[in-house]
């Protein structure tokens, strides 16, 4: 009686498994038992196919629901791009380029996000701020413009119009301006930086020296004499 | 060619890269929107809640957790979505009226008693299935959910997995029956 019974739960059981079978997603344990099942039941194995023309009919009604336009997509980028959790992350992420470009892209042109940001870094751990900077958002503190306290410091002298290479990185900038004892005082206006050379007038041929090494830098992509105000 | 698994893109996304997610996007906005449109029967609020799930996603990456196969989770927030949206609106319960919605537009009377195959017979007794049947028809046909996956989708015991499967299925065969196609079962 008992083995009657357990047999009869046993089928139930497998007849409950048919749809996972024939859609591919049973463990191999349980696709054998139904093979097994389905060899030696012809009822079994008539209910099986039509779980099978279920399968191909549920494929073909949902493959002919089309798909969502393409302005699905575009709006959701734009509601990430507009998304408060966006900034955050990016943030969080100590990813200190990013953080940069969020804050300057709001004051200069898209496109010049990511020199701006590289510019402003190098100025920034120039003027020895970086750590004040951070401590001083994280903190809840006022927000300190990146080109602000540079500007400040500056006092008239030798100046150049320089911008930097796309490619160029905060750090080979930060180099650049070490290494050249410039600084950045100005900008930027277009690409436009304006580096102060010297906090005094220098000869001229002494500043077009300069120029023309700063030229042959990588990460310089134009550089000139600025004319006196 | 080794292409980047759903579970990196997703750990990607968490540390905020927007690219990581266009390509989860481009892998699996169409099942879910699918999925979502059964559901709620149209396109249009479908379209709409696609981009709430996929917002979830970029909100909440860093909250998963790779018990399940990434699209199961995707498939959870959208039912979420979609059931949320329904109750928003009780005129559209779940019930079988949502079902006509997504009938093939051009089937009016004419075209209906053109329609004397199995194949059309049974598709068109699938959106006739209540929600609760059809949403497991699609998971586990179309979307290739196992009785487990189904169950984290659907939030219910394996069991109950089991259970309402083998219902929708004799569901449908009353339906088929009714219209006319004798399959040897139920």
């Amino acid at each position: 009686m008992n083995t009657i019974k357990n047999k009869a739960s046993e089928r139930e059981e497998i007849e409950a498994l048919l749809p996972w079978h024939a859609a591919g997603t049973l463990s191999r344990r349980d696709a054998q038992k139904v093979e097994q099942a389905l060899a030696s039941d012809a009822e079994l194995a008539t209910q099986y196919e039509t779980v099978r023309q279920d399968l191909a009919e549920t494929i073909g009604l949902n493959e002919s629901l089309g798909a969502p336009s393409a302005r699905a997509f575009q709006r959701l980028m734009a509601d990430i791009e507009a998304d408060a959790s966006t900034a955050r992350r990016t943030r969080s992420g100590f990813s200190l380029g990013e953080w940069l470009s969020d804050k300057l892209s709001s004051f200069s042109p898209r496109t010049l996000a990511w020199s701006a940001t590289a510019a402003a870094l190098a100025i920034v751990l120039q003027a020895g701020l970086l750590a004040g900077m951070f401590v001083n958002e994280h903190q809840g503190g006022p927000f300190i413009t990146a080109s602000a306290p540079v500007e400040q410091t500056v006092k008239p002298g030798t100046d150049a119009l320089i911008s930097f290479a796309p490619n160029a990185t905060a750090a080979e900038i930060t180099k650049l301006l070490q290494t050249y004892k410039m600084a950045i005082v100005e900008g930027p206006t277009g690409e436009m930086y304006t580096v102060r050379l010297a906090v005094t007038g220098i000869p001229k041929e002494e500043l077009a020296k300069v120029i023309k090494q700063l030229q042959g830098e990588k990460a310089v992509r134009f550089v000139g004499q600025k004319s006196a105000d | 060619m080794q292409t980047t698994s759903d579970e990196a893109l997703i750990g990607r996304i968490a540390a905020g890269d927007k690219l990581a997610m266009q390509v989860l996007y481009a892998r699996h906005h169409v099942r879910v929107y699918r999925f979502v449109l059964r559901l709620v029967g149209d396109a249009s609020r479908a379209e709409d809640l696609i981009n709430d799930v996929f917002i979830d996603v970029w909100r909440t990456a860093d909250r998963f957790e790779a018990r399940s196969q990434v699209s199961t989770w995707l498939l959870a927030i959208a039912r979420y979505k979609a059931l949320s949206a329904l109750r928003k609106r009780p005129d559209e319960e779940l019930d079988e009226e949502t079902a006509g919605a997504i009938e093939d537009p051009g089937d009016d009377p004419e075209v209906a008693m053109q329609k004397k195959d199995t194949s059309d017979i049974l598709r068109k007794s699938l959106t006739k299935l209540s929600a609760e049947h059809r949403e497991i028809i699609d998971l586990v046909y179309y979307h290739e959910k196992s009785v487990e996956e189904v169950a984290r989708i659907v939030g219910v015991p394996e069991n109950t997995v089991k259970t309402r499967m083998f219902y929708a299925r004799k569901r449908l065969g009353e339906l088929l029956k009714a219209a006319g196609v004798e399959r040897g079962w139920p």
